[in-house]
């Protein structure tokens, strides 16, 4: 009975969340209403995977093109992130060497870091790899930080009591302890790059979730707009969980 | 010449009140062999003087010398054992104890490496347990893992801060007899000091007992020797002569210290107490 009204709470959820939508629609006439939604979409739904043409592409096609440049962005930004996050949690001089810097660069909109990657790569796709990383990085490299900072002074003794060496400390040491921390991060910066990724793809017209987006907006089918939003958020909905998973198993173990 | 000898040791920390004097002018020798308990109250110093002698922390004052040679850091032919274990949570038994082995034996293989740590958690009764994580096993355990963690790198010197203190009673009797045994099952003889807060635990395992003469800033008393055979057990202490005369010294020595204290014009190191102190069995402590 419980897990019946947990199932149907949402739905009732959903079903309330339609119906305003419904009610936005009748009084705005260019938004498109949930049923004319579906009927414009439904080719890209049930077709998920066809390629019509370079811009005319299934749902889940274009957000594979989205998943696979938030994933390139997302790795170079920790490959980056996770190492300076090491550092700056071991020594506490070149935390106070760059984090007025972080601090400043880290509320800067994907919007502005785009211009500069173009500017400086002359491409739309490295420029976009560019905004993602360093707009997704910053969690990761403040969690590890936080992590190597948290880890008890009993493992700093058994290092020292042990004699480890400094390779031995930080693979056998820093970094296990360190490991919940980062994934925390890792979790927080991929949430990030997802949100990058549409704006990065819209200004760059790039195909993707957010290309299509941008694409039919100019072209006046504000149905696929609703499409790619709904797409959007179900893909971050995801990949989050993925990521809270492993995250969870990682703690347990 | 004694293999450690600690000359006038000082050491204080600052605090938001002021420079706190933890320790002023210890001295102690230990001979080669040795077990030694530094016997004193919870936040008596005990455990800054261990770190001291163990090279964690350096003195303000004063020198610690090892096998004649200065303490300036870690040595290698030494081991320390926590009151709270310190086990890494992500390895098994087995991998804490190799962990300290591949640190102390680099050029052993590493199936010697294995071997060396999976004895040293037999002889502590935990061969059926090397794949378990700390947390799957009982505080005892675990404060076992922690002693073969000790005895796997065949130390010369071992350190023990508080090693029962985070056990309940029962599980406490039983391992104060294990490493009894464990110290005295070996080959080589290990020169050992141990800081407790139970006299019992003392006199169980140690050749000698300092009392501690409570400060701040603390100061050490004179030795009690126990002059009994080791290894003993708990059953020959309760009703040894040898064993109740050392209690009541030791308990007379504390309790002497602790009441000076209350004295605010006290100087500790201008006092001595010696095991001739007139022994008032003061009941125990």
């Amino acid at each position: 009975m419980k897990r019946l009204i947990n199932l149907l709470l949402p739905l009732c959820g959903i079903g309330l969340a339609l119906a305003a939508w419904w009610a936005a629609s009748v009084a705005v006439p260019d938004l498109p209403s949930p049923v004319r939604t579906w009927q414009e979409s439904k080719l890209y739904i049930l077709e998920p995977l066809a390629k019509r043409g370079e811009s005319d592409q299934g749902i889940l096609l274009l957000a594979y093109y989205s998943l696979l440049r938030v994933a390139r962005g997302f790795l170079l930004g920790i490959v980056i992130a996770t190492p300076l996050g090491f550092l700056l949690g071991v020594s506490s001089t070149l935390t106070k060497m760059f984090d007025p810097i972080m601090q400043v660069l880290r509320p800067i909109s994907p919007l502005a870091w785009l211009p500069l990657g173009l500017v400086i790569f002359q491409k739309s796709e490295p420029a976009a790899l560019f905004a993602i990383a360093v707009c997704s990085m910053w969690p990761t490299v403040i969690n590890t930080m936080m992590g190597v900072r948290a880890i008890p002074q009993d493992y700093w003794n058994v290092a020292k009591v042990l004699r480890l060496s400094r390779t031995t400390t930080f693979t056998k040491i820093i970094v296990p302890a360190t490991l919940p921390y980062m994934f925390t991060g890792y979790r927080l910066s991929l949430g990030i790059a997802w949100l990058v990724i549409v704006a990065s793809e819209m200004l760059t017209g790039t195909p993707g979730v957010g290309g299509f987006l941008w694409q039919e907006y100019n072209s006046l089918v504000y149905a696929h707009i609703l499409l790619a939003i709904i797409t959007i958020g179900i893909v971050g909905f995801a990949l989050d969980r993925l990521m809270g998973m492993a995250e969870a198993r990682l703690r347990a173990s | 010449m004694p293999f450690l000898e600690v000359r006038g040791l000082s050491k204080s920390f600052p605090s938001p009140a002021g420079v706190r004097h933890v320790l002023r002018d210890v001295t102690l020798n230990v001979e080669q062999g040795e077990f030694v308990s530094i016997v004193g109250s919870m936040g008596s110093g005990k455990s800054t003087l261990l770190s001291l002698l163990a090279g964690l922390t350096t003195p303000d004052a004063g020198t610690v010398l090892l096998d004649g040679a200065p303490v300036t850091g870690v040595r290698d032919d030494a081991a320390f054992v926590f009151q709270n274990y310190s086990l890494l949570p992500w390895f098994s038994a087995l991998e804490n104890v190799r962990l300290a082995v591949q640190a102390a034996f680099p050029g052993d293989s590493a199936k010697e490496q294995t071997r060396r740590a999976t004895d040293a958690l037999e002889r502590v009764g935990l061969g059926n347990a090397l794949d378990r994580k700390p947390r799957q096993l009982s505080g005892g355990m675990r404060q076992r893992v922690s002693l073969a963690r000790g005895f796997a790198t065949e130390p010369r010197v071992l350190f023990l801060d508080e090693p029962f203190g985070a056990l309940d009673a029962l599980t406490r009797d039983t391992l104060q007899q294990d490493l009894a045994q464990l110290c005295a099952g070996r080959e080589r003889p290990v020169t050992t000091v141990m800081i407790t807060n139970s006299v019992e635990e003392a006199i169980l395992l140690s050749d000698r007992i300092v009392p501690i003469v409570a400060g701040p800033p603390a100061s050490l008393g004179s030795p009690i020797v126990v002059e009994l055979a080791r290894p003993r057990t708990l059953a020959q202490l309760a009703h040894d002569e040898q064993a109740t005369h050392a209690r009541a010294n030791v308990v007379a020595a504390l309790t002497a210290s602790l009441q000076r204290r209350g004295r605010s014009s006290f100087n500790p190191t201008t006092t001595t107490l010696t095991a001739a102190e007139p022994a008032k069995a003061t009941g125990q402590a």
